[in-house]
């Protein structure tokens, strides 16, 4: 392969790419080893098991990949304000929006709500860690190592070009013969691998690992959500891996399941797709709904309305989400029968949901409500999900999505629920749970303007989006021509995608901001919360509860706080070692071979893939001897920390 | 912990495997005499022999798998039933998704 | 951990916790695999027949072979079933002899189908040939890996067995990889069910 070939070539924003890739890089180890912090990095985080840390790396990854999707978005957006623009040619506005989408639904808003799960949901249940530590570590590696991989294509190689649905033929061999689709393939794969054991994970943890009086039906919201999502999980991405795995042999290995020659259906990766990405978004969505319920009815000092209907409407959606997929493609010929069942399951899941609305209407209703950040958020989450909502009822109808399909109407409606339900979670448990994490709150005034600016920018930039795709402008279309009357739309949409922009800077400042001057936390409790998390002292230890909390009811941490006023006081029990599970470095050396082997197989070096084949394996042998039981945490260490909190 | 059954059984002559390994004979040889040796049409074959898997798999996980043993039995098996669910949407949905018009196609 | 009376009848692989997180675990990554498993039985159902003028199941596929395999995987599966038996009735050696015999019999059904597929390639039907035999050897050879794996995973377990003795730990391993053994067998039922008789009775 010539180098011109390897390297990506002839793009001055790539080669604006590559040197600053190149100076971070540089900077980075620089800094490293200026401040003698290479062997803290290795101990402390590139080797660590324990979840809150594996959640804020999940965390810090999901948000520089938001700033990155975010720029795509950017890009797009100066692209198509007005007609005939000549910024980015066809081929590569096509890379900008599969990478535009590849990257905010798996490695920003994935890693965003699981780094969440991560820090909380142990927490919440009062566990001190996860049921497995270390393949919570293969995790997070496997994911990073994903990627890196997806996202090292724009200046090696080449970027995909196909969609984040990497639709066949166009995902085929023939028509997309450089090496950007394989990055596709085979990053998604590995990540992949990390979020499946993530799913078996937390299922098991929340089932067995709560704390003995905690029952099931007194999970907290975000506990039980996590669960459901888990399951979504387990039996969702196999599905997937079988698919990416099919194109990877097509594009590699010369089958033909999806090629247009030698009986080959292209159909059929849709249908794979599909099947696993219908699911996929309910995994986005559902931590976000139990983010939700905690904030709003911490926010509003009441118990969350209808706990009972809460849960079974989240099983009911966790259960109908397998059966609604032909609905992404009504359009590609499966006929009236089939149209018409998914038509029906598409219209009834929206029912659990709206359910689900109006018990967030009713934890309102009568309540004392503060308006911090994350409840701004989560105020807004209402409207504006409820328009994304209805209109998915209305791309539900099949046959009035023959209108509908693949014009800026889905593509409003699906930023609509993404965003104002995923991207708002995470913003606004980003600010709730930010102390518990760093010890310090964000800003709230900075929060506020992030909050109203982005918020604002949101709905300029994706409302006028249903009116372009009534109007006829399709999606994924590089430009469009004056005669089409699409440009006063397009330049409210782009000065809504600044707004955005800019909220999403005001943000980061404020990440910088708060570590500077916001006051470090004095009692593990900022926002007199409800959850048994918010009982663990400031800063968390690092076996999370000294003595493992009393669970009476829903909102156990408010049960414990009431009990506390009324003068029922625990006795002083003493304290016993607590066992707590090893670092170690297999996750991370994992990861890296599986990054070669991935790296080995975009570009057919099968020698790479093999060794790095064989390096994962030899890491599984390793760690298959590997009989160390973990350590236990001393007396006089807990006791040290006791003394160190208010608490 | 509760493994009634189980707990009995391990002192004494493995029963249920042997019990489970002639059963599943038996099923694999019935589905053979099924395709081969009866004259039910393609389709009936295809959904006896369907069900006579089922029934071997169901057997297997019982008696080979123990699957109703151990605190988490209820776990297992339901995690089992969901898998069958998904499985069984997944193979009918995909089939009924990719069946339009195919019969008329010369591949 | 904090200790927690077990009673005497209790299997050596659940008297520790993570034995019993383990172990549940590794069902639901089973439910996880049947997901697996269905999406590639799915992709075989509906590319079955698309050839592509090239040769088709019914000329190639053979019965005996096909028996031969089922009965060695089987018989595979049940004497795994013995050597749990064993392990529990605290009898390394009755586990070791039933184990290794399961791995002969895993080997010799690893043989029958590398030489199934060796023929079928020689016959034209390879996994470039066309759609329907691309699903067939990926499905069938997804299956085959799985075996392979299970060989040289549960050899891993033979040597830790040898160097420790019946302990939670080796015992945990050694139930774990037998689910998995058997697992393996379940969906060659499927296999055999709609894939080969399928395939012939057509």
């Amino acid at each position: 392969m010539k180098l011109d070939e390897f390297f990506v070539t002839g793009d001055p924003l790539i080669y604006g790419a590559d040197v600053s890739i190149a100076l971070t890089l540089i900077g980075a180890i620089f800094a490293l080893t200026y401040f003698k912090k290479w062997k803290w990095l290795w101990t402390e985080w590139l080797t660590t098991v324990d979840h809150k840390k594996l959640g804020i790396m999940y965390i810090i990854a999901a948000v520089l990949m938001l700033f990155r999707g975010g720029v795509d978005a950017m890009l797009m957006r100066a692209q198509l304000t007005v007609p005939d623009a000549g910024f980015l040619d066809a081929n590569h506005y096509n890379e900008i929006f599969t990478t535009h989408g590849t990257i905010m639904i798996i490695f920003m808003a994935m890693p965003f709500l699981i780094g969440l799960i991560n820090v909380v949901v142990p927490l919440q249940i009062g566990a001190r860690d996860v049921a497995y530590p270390f393949l919570n570590a293969v995790s997070f590696w496997t994911f990073f190592m994903g990627a890196m991989l997806f996202n090292i294509s724009f200046v090696i190689g080449g970027s995909p070009s196909a969609g984040w649905t990497s639709y066949v033929p166009l995902a085929g061999l023939e028509l997309s013969p450089s090496v950007g689709q394989n990055y596709y393939l085979l990053g998604l794969q590995i990540a992949g691998i990390g979020t499946l054991l993530t799913g078996i994970n937390f299922l098991v943890t929340i089932l067995k690992m709560r704390v003995p009086s905690m029952k099931l039906m007194h999970m907290p919201m975000f506990t039980w959500s996590s669960l459901i999502t888990m399951v979504i999980i387990i039996f969702a991405f196999p599905v997937l891996t079988v698919a990416l795995a099919l194109m990877t042999f097509d594009r590699l290995f010369g089958s033909h399941f999806f090629t247009m020659m030698d009986g080959g259906m292209p159909m059929l990766w849709a249908n794979l797709f599909w099947i696993w990405g219908h699911p996929e978004v309910y995994i986005v969505i559902l931590p976000a709904f139990g983010m939700f319920s905690e904030i709003i009815s911490t926010f509003a000092r009441k118990t969350l309305f209808g706990y009972k209907a809460m849960v079974y409407s989240m099983v009911v959606i966790a259960g109908l989400s397998f059966l609604v997929w032909v609905h992404h493609f009504f359009t590609m010929g499966a006929g009236g029968a089939v149209n018409s069942f998914f038509s029906i399951t598409t219209m009834l899941i929206a029912v659990p949901t709206g359910v689900k609305i109006f018990n967030w209407l009713f934890t309102l209703y009568k309540g004392r409500i503060r308006f911090t950040t994350p409840m701004l958020w989560s105020l807004a989450f209402i409207p504006n999900f409820v328009i994304g909502g209805v209109t998915g009822v209305m791309l539900a109808m099949a046959a009035a999505d023959y209108q509908y399909h693949n014009t800026y109407f889905l593509v409003a409606h699906f930023h609509y629920v993404l965003i104002s339900g995923t991207v708002y979670a995470c913003f606004a448990g980003l600010h709730f749970w930010y102390p518990k994490m760093f010890n310090h709150r964000l800003n709230e005034r900075l929060g506020k303007w992030t909050f109203w600016i982005f918020v604002a920018g949101f709905n300029l930039c994706f409302f006028p989006m249903y009116f372009l795709g009534l109007a006829g402008m399709p999606r994924r279309v590089y430009t469009y021509g004056v005669a089409d009357g699409w440009m006063s739309l397009n330049v409210l949409a782009t000065m809504g995608g600044v707004l955005m922009g800019i909220g999403f800077l005001i943000l980061v400042y404020n990440i910088y901001y708060s570590f500077r001057y916001s006051p470090r936390e004095t009692t593990g409790d900022p926002w007199d919360a409800r959850t048994l998390e918010w009982s663990t002292p400031a800063p968390v230890p690092h076996y999370n509860f000294a003595h493992l909390p009393e669970a009476k009811g829903h909102d156990a941490f408010w049960i414990m706080k009431q009990e506390r006023k009324q003068g029922k006081t625990q006795e002083k029990k003493p304290y016993k070692p607590i066992h707590m599970p090893s670092y170690s470095g297999v996750p991370v050396v994992m990861s890296v071979f599986f990054f070669i082997a991935g790296f080995g197989m975009v570009f057919s070096w099968h020698w790479m893939s093999i060794l790095g084949l064989i390096g994962v394996l030899a890491t599984m042998v390793i760690r298959s001897f590997d009989y160390d039981k973990g350590f236990y945490v001393s007396v006089e260490e807990i006791e040290e920390d006791q003394k160190r909190t208010t608490l | 912990m509760s493994n009634n059954e189980q707990t009995n059984s391990h002192s004494h002559f493995p029963w249920s495997h042997l019990i489970g390994f002639g059963l599943s004979i038996f099923l694999t040889l019935l589905a053979l005499w099924v395709g081969f040796a009866s004259d039910f049409s393609l389709r009936t074959i295809m959904i006896i022999v369907v069900i006579l898997a089922l029934i071997q798999a169901a057997i297997q996980l019982l008696m080979f798998m123990h699957i109703t043993e151990s605190d988490s039995s209820r776990i297992q098996v339901g995690t089992i039933l969901y898998a069958v669910f998904i499985a069984v949407a997944v193979v009918a949905g995909t089939i009924w998704v990719m069946s339009f018009g195919m019969h008329n196609m010369n591949m | 951990m904090e200790s927690v009376e077990y009673s005497p009848n209790t299997p050596l692989e659940y008297q520790s916790e993570t034995g019993r997180l383990n172990i549940l675990g590794f069902w639901i990554f089973l439910g996880a695999e049947i997901a697996l498993f269905s999406t590639l039985f799915a992709t075989y159902l509906v590319l079955v027949g698309r050839t592509a003028g090239g040769p088709g199941p019914e000329e190639l596929f053979e019965l005996s072979g096909v028996l031969i395999e089922t009965f060695l995987l089987l018989t595979s599966s049940f004497t795994c079933g013995l050597a749990i038996h064993y392990m529990r009735n605290h009898s390394l050696k009755g586990l070791f002899l039933w184990l290794g015999i399961t791995l002969a019999l895993g080997l010799g059904f690893l043989g029958f189908e590398i030489y199934e597929f060796v023929h079928y390639i020689h016959e034209g039907a390879a996994l470039t040939t066309s759609a329907y035999w691309s699903a067939f050897f990926v499905l069938v050879g997804t299956h085959g890996a799985h075996v392979t794996m299970g060989i040289a995973w549960i050899i891993l377990i033979l040597i830790q067995l040898k160097q420790r003795g019946l302990t939670p730990d080796t015992t945990r391993k050694v139930f774990i990889s037998s689910l998995y053994w058997h697992f393996l067998d379940v969906v060659w039922i499927f296999i055999f069910t709609a894939v080969y008789l399928y395939g012939m009775v057509m």
